[in-house]
Order: structure tokens, then sequence, then C-alpha cells
């Protein structure tokens, strides 16, 4: 099995999405975490740290995990290495 | 009830091709999903006709039951790839649906909204470890699990970690955290089932468990998977309902999720009035003339003892003397023979005593502001800024070992093995994350919702004009709700109330003023959520001892039947085993299913998510490293658990005094464990040989959902 330089430029791009959207999801849980006390301001009613907590992140979570499935889905078939799916 | 027949039932498992099931799949839910809609209308019905409670939820336990064991009996299988991953063609979406119900326990369905409620903001670690942990999974695992295609997770260490000790250690720890969350969800099981019928806990447990076996000992995966599709529609209509009706009751919008932060306001003013109002300062002196009681009490323990036996003693003389009603006299005798019997019990029982009563001389009944980030004060002296401190840092701990364990835990990781390819395990995730996001959506609005109802509808009612539900909820279980009017002034204050978690969502329709029936489904949702989880857990362990310990490392010529006989065997066995110690800690009372929960997180945080992860990332980690670095981070996770909770410290006997690393809790062990864990096996990678080339062609075959001229890795 050798992998050719369309393969590896496959891995780092799933590398580079990886760390975009981990560091995504780092933001909102942990830097919102840390600094809940200052976001306090009002947003629709809640306190924004909040919200953020209760549904704002978790929004984000559903959007990180549907983004990196379509893209890498389409980065499959880009780079060949999709599966034969039967249907 | 057209779509929960058998016949409907057993076609739709003999269907082939991805399309023609998949559709097929939508046709028998959407009856399924009509005819339990149906059922509940009619049981609505004929409550209004007469109906008693106790018939409304018996009917809702044994209809369900059955309905699982049916599901369970018509996909029964004694295929390997059956029965250990249904087949490998479970659509993305329904083991999306399937994941949600294994994932959401009965800590979810039930205690999730109450923590919310007792503890506001600090609640929320739950909300948003248990679905950021998801972005993990679908980052780091699913994917290239799916693409490995073998059937348990110490099979990923085996072959990444080429040998049986990597293999082994990873049997050890999945049993261990699946055990321990286990005898939770039976603990769960027992209490709802109680609940529902009637019947003694011990009963209870082993209605429980027959639901569980019948499922999981027949079909394997695919009995408990399509049970668990099941099991989600009901949990999630039976969560739904009652929060919309509350909000539709105090704001007119049916949609809680987009209103509850208005209803936060008025809570937060509420809170404002009630922590200024003297009535409920004249409950918080009672409770702190109790605490200065005791502590008099417990400075003379021998001396006490002989004054409240004395005084005993004497009012019963002066009523007999004052020729007082029989009754009073024997009111007296039993407050005398109540009296603890020896210095040691008295000790025992005052001390619990003072710290009861000093757990309400807090404002809000001891509940903090709803939404106030971490407790303490940033601008405030030394000892408000050092509580601000620890409070934030355990709350971003938690969150940490809550979302990686999610990651980690071989019950939810085992389910991305079961889709019908790689494509479909990476938008099974964003599914399954979707069909819990639902459910947890909706909890922190439950529990606002709910505290709005408590603060301004019953907080001040006369005590003879409580609704009917506080009184019978106090003589269900006077640890889940207690009021006493402990002023004497004949209203209910917020201080004279004492409200279990666990009782806020299966009181809710109650609260609400909803009809029985919807109480009777709500329990039966909680009952879904239990035991679908259960199913999963049992069936993670069973898999865990005979396919990877007899199969892979006793035995590897053992014909597929004689396998999955012995997978089932086992089953009952530990099935037996889990229920038996949710028994015994129901008996003995130490239960803290958080506790339970938390740690079995933290466990398989420390103990797999390293090991994972960089068998995946990092071609250069090697077995000597990842066994170690599992250990390491389990032992240690282990270590400070044990020399620091109590519970743990009586179970291992540990008497050194309770020494806490920088004020976090023992609850969140695994941070610790998982920077520990990846340390050690960059660092002994790095000092041993590189993995041979096979291995080397392994990480690269499941990092490609295709590869022309492949090694097959599949298991069958």
């Amino acid at each position: 099995m050798q992998l050719t330089e369309s393969h590896r430029q496959y891995w780092r791009k799933n590398l580079n999405i990886t760390a975009w959207l981990l560091l995504a999801w780092f933001v909102v849980t942990y830097v919102v975490g840390f600094y809940a006390r200052d976001l306090s301001f009002t947003f629709f009613g809640w306190p924004f740290s909040f919200w953020v907590a209760s549904q704002g992140s978790l929004i984000v979570y559903v959007v990180i995990i549907w983004f990196y499935a379509r893209y890498m889905n389409q980065l499959d078939e880009e780079h060949g290495v999709a599966e034969v799916e039967e249907d | 009830m057209a779509g929960m027949t058998p016949e409907t039932e057993g076609g739709m498992f003999g269907a082939s091709g991805n399309a023609a099931f998949r559709k097929q799949l939508n046709k028998v839910y959407t009856w399924y999903t009509g005819g339990f809609l149906i059922f509940i209308v009619v049981l609505a019905i004929l409550e209004q006709m007469g109906l008693p409670r106790n018939w409304i939820g018996f009917i809702f336990l044994v209809a369900t039951v059955l309905l699982y064991a049916g599901i369970g009996i018509m996909s029964r299988t004694n295929d390997a790839a059956e029965y250990y991953v249904a087949g490998r063609r479970v659509p993305a979406m329904y083991n999306g649906m399937a994941t949600g119900a294994d994932w959401m326990s009965a800590a979810s369905f039930i205690g999730m909204a109450g923590t919310l409620y007792l503890q506001g903001y600090g609640g929320l670690a739950f909300i948003m470890g248990w679905t950021g942990g998801y972005c993990l999974v679908a980052l780091f695992l699913a994917p290239y699990l799916r693409k490995f295609g073998q059937f348990t997770i110490p099979d990923f260490l085996g072959a990444r970690y080429g040998g049986n000790l990597a293999r082994l250690v990873g049997i050890l720890i999945a049993i261990v955290c699946s055990f321990v969350y286990v005898v939770a969800q039976i603990y769960g099981v027992g209490l709802i089932t109680t609940r529902l019928t009637g019947v003694d806990f011990s009963i209870g447990i082993f209605l429980g468990l027959g639901g569980i076996l019948v499922c999981s000992f027949l079909g394997g995966m695919r009995a408990v998977t399509w049970t668990q599709v099941a099991q989600y529609i009901i949990l999630i209509i039976a969560y739904m309902i009652p929060v919309v009706w509350l909000s539709v009751k105090q704001t007119g919008v049916p949609i809680p999720q987009a209103v509850y932060g208005y209803q936060l306001q008025k809570v937060t003013e509420k809170e404002k009035a009630l922590i200024d109002d003297p009535k409920e300062k004249e409950v918080i002196a009672v409770f702190k003339a109790r605490v200065d009681e005791m502590d008099a009490k417990l400075k003379d323990v021998k001396g006490a003892l002989e004054a409240d036996k004395a005084a005993a003693t004497k009012k019963i003389e002066d009523l007999k003397a004052a020729n007082a009603p029989a009754a009073d006299i024997a009111a007296a005798e039993k407050a005398l023979a109540a009296l603890p019997k020896d210095e040691e019990a008295a000790k025992k029982a005052w001390t619990a005593a003072r710290t009861a009563a000093a757990a309400r001389t807090a404002p809000l009944g001891g509940m903090p502001r709803h939404a106030q980030q971490f407790a303490g004060n940033p601008a405030g002296d030394e000892k408000a800024k050092a509580a601000y401190e620890t409070s934030r840092l355990n709350f971003l701990a938690l969150v940490f070992c809550l979302m990686v364990g999610t990651a980690a835990l071989p019950h939810i990781l085992m389910r991305y093995y079961t889709t019908p390819s790689v494509k479909q395990a990476r938008s099974s995730v964003t599914w399954s994350l979707f069909f819990i996001f639902l459910l947890y959506f909706t909890a922190p609005a439950l529990a606002v919702l709910v505290k709005y109802e408590i603060f301004t509808v019953l907080v001040g009612t006369p005590f003879d004009k409580l609704p009917a539900w506080v009184s019978q909820w106090a003589s269900v279980d006077p640890t889940l709700l207690t009021v006493t009017d402990v002023n004497k002034d004949g209203i209910l204050q917020l201080g004279e109330m004492r409200i279990g978690g666990d009782i806020i969502v299966l009181a809710t329709p109650e609260i609400g003023g909803l009809p029985y029936v919807i109480s009777g489904m709500v329990a039966a949702g909680g009952l879904a959520a239990a035991l679908s989880t259960a199913d999963g857990l049992l069936l993670t362990i069973a898999n865990a001892l005979s396919h990877d310990l007899y199969y892979k490392m006793i035995d590897p010529n053992a014909p597929t039947s004689r396998r999955v006989m012995i997978s089932k065997i086992l089953l009952l066995v530990v099935a037996l085993a889990a229920a038996y110690t949710a028994y015994t800690v129901y008996v003995t009372k130490q239960a803290d299913i958080l506790f339970l929960v938390s740690a079995a997180f933290s466990f398989a945080a420390a103990g797999f998510f390293p090991a994972l992860v960089l068998g995946i990332f990092w071609k250069r980690a090697t077995a000597a490293g990842a066994v170690l670095g599992m250990l390491a981070g389990f032992g240690i996770t282990l270590y400070y658990m044990a020399s620091n909770h109590p519970w743990m410290r009586t179970i291992f006997g540990v008497t050194d005094p309770v020494s806490l690393w920088n004020g976090i809790l023992p609850i969140s062990a695994g941070v610790f464990g998982v920077p520990l864990g990846f340390a050690v096996i960059i660092l002994v990678s790095l000092f041993t040989p590189a993995p041979n080339k096979e291995v080397q062609e392994l990480v690269e075959h499941v990092r490609y959902p295709s590869l022309a001229g492949d090694i097959d890795t599949r298991a069958t």
C-alpha cells in the first residue's frame, strides 16, 4: 500500500480542519466558561454566559460535528478515498 | 398500535439493500410513534372515566416492557456480526437515535433537571460536558473506529498495540467503568418500577431486569439497537410534553427553550426578594439555633444524653401525675425510646442533625442563586476570592472529565461500529448529538420553569392549602420532599421545604396540574432511559469477557455459536451481579448515583482516551507506552478518588487525611489522569523502538475510508 501525494494532502487537510474545529470547541466551552462571571450582560433575558452554557455551546457543538461530517465526506470524494456504499 | 405488531417488526429485519431497509424502518417507526400517542390518548380517556392511578402506572410498566421484549424476541440472533454489531447496516439517523437512548441514562432523564434546579449555573457543567464530548467522538474516534471495523474497543487496542497485554488492560478498564455505570442504571430502574406500581424495591429491580435481559440476551446488539430506537421515541415525547405545558401555562408560548430567559429574570428578582424576606430569615434563625444546640450537645455527649433521658423520663412522670390522656403518655414514652442508645449513637445522630440543620442556614434553602456563575466573589475578600477560583476551576474540570469520558466510554464508541460505512459513521455522530441535544436543550428550561412555579405559586401558600402532590410525594419518601412549618406561622417559606433533585422531573406533570396519565408517561420515559442504557452497558461487559477474553485470548478456534452462547451466559451473570450490587447499595443507603456515574466517566477518560487518540494520530505510539499510559492514567484517577471521596475511602479503608490537589473535587479525578496518560504514552514510546510495519499500515488503513490495495481488518 503506497501512499500518494494526494493521500498525504488528504490527511493534512483532515488534521487542519480538526484543529480549527477543536479550537472553536475550546473557545465556546473553556474561554467563555472561564470568563463566565464577566460575560453577564443580558441576552434575550439570559445572562450571556448562562445562555452559552445552556444553549449556545450546544448549538455550536452540533454545527461543528455536522460541518466536519460534510467537509470530510466531500474530501473523501475529491481525493478518491470514498467508500463504495451499497444502496 | 399497528406499528407494534410482531409481523411488521419481523419483516423489518429481513430486508435487504440499505435504501429499502431505511424506507421500511421509517414506516415502522412512524406507525409506532402514532401508536404510542394513541395509546396515551386512550389511557387519558380511561382516566377520565375513572381508571385508578395504580392501574395506569401498572399498564404503562407492563405495556412498555412487553413492547421492548417483543422487539427483542423478533430480532433474536446467533450470528456473530448481527449479535455484536447489528449486522453493520444501521442507518446513520437510526444509529443516532439508538445512541441517544443508549447515552441518556436515568441520570440524564430524571437527575439532570433536578441538579439544575438545585445548583443553577453549576449544573450546566453536565449539559456542556455530556454534549460537547461528542465533538471529540466525531473528530478523533468514530470514523476511524468504523474503518477499523471490528467488534469492541479492546479489539482496537489489541490490534494497534499488537498484543494481548494492551487488550487485557482494555478489558479491565471497560469492565470497571461499565459495571459502575450499570449499577447506577439498575438502581434507577428499581426506583421507577417501585414508584409506578408500588411493589417492593427488590421486586422492582428484578421486573426491570427481565425487560433488560429479554432484549440483550436474545438478540445482542441487533435487538438492543431496535429497542433503543423505540425507547428514544418514548423518552423524548415523555420529556417534552410537561415542559411545553408548563411553558404555555406561564408564558403562553409553547416553545419553552426560546422564552425561559425571561422566566429566569423573574426567578432572579424573586430570589432577591426571598433573601431579604423577614419570614425566611426567621426560618434561618431557627436552623442556626438548632446548629448551636447540637454543637453544645456534642461538646459533652455523655452529660447531654443523660440530661435528655432525665428530661424525657420526667415528662412521662409529669404527664402521669397530671392524669394526661393515654395518647400523650404513649407519645412521650415513644420519645424516650427514640433517644440514642449510647454515647456513640448519640454522637452520630447529633452530628448528622447538625449537618442537616447547617445546610439550611443559608438563604434560598441552601441553593445558590440560579443565574450566578460560580460561588464566592472575585472582588471580595481573600476567602471569597479563593472560593470563586476553586468553584470556577471545579466547574471547568468537571466539564473536561465529562467530555473526555463521553469520548471514551466503550458502550458509546461501540455503536459506531454498527453503521454501514465511514461516511455514515460521521453523519451518525451528528444525528446522535442532535437527538441528545433535544433533551439537553430542554432540561435547563424545565429547571427554571419549575423553580418559577415553586417560588411564585407554592411559596407563601398556607400549609392547609398546599396542593395534593406535596403530601403525596412526601409520603412516598421523606428524603425526596419534606415540608415542615419551622417558624410556626402557618405559611410555607422556601426555607421550610427540602426537595430532592430526583423528583423534579417525575413531579413536573403534577406541579403543572396535568392529568395522571402524563405522570405515568414520564415515569415510563425514565424507565426507557434507564433500561436502554443498562442494555448497552451489559452488552459491553459481556462482549469484553466473551469476545475479547475468551475468543481472542483463551480459545481463538471457538466456533461462532459458542462465542455467542458464552456471551449470553455472561450477560446473565453480570446482570444478576449488577442487580445484587444495586440492591445492596439501596439497602445500605450508601447510594451516590451522581458520583457513581461521574466516576465511570473519569475512569474511561483517563484509561482509554489517550491510548485511542494517539493510536490513530501518532504512528510512533508503542505498545509499551500505551499499556503503561493506560495503567498510569487509570491508576492515578483511582488513587485520587480512593484517597479523597468519603464513600470510596470507606471501601478502600483509607484513613489518611483528605488532601485535595488544587482544590479539585474527587468527582473530577480524570483531570489528572488524562494528561498523565498522554505524557506517559509519549515518553515511553520515544524510549521504545517504533512499531513494526504492519502496525504502521494499520494506522494508515484506519485514516483513509478506502485505499487501493487496502488491508482488511473487518471481523466476522
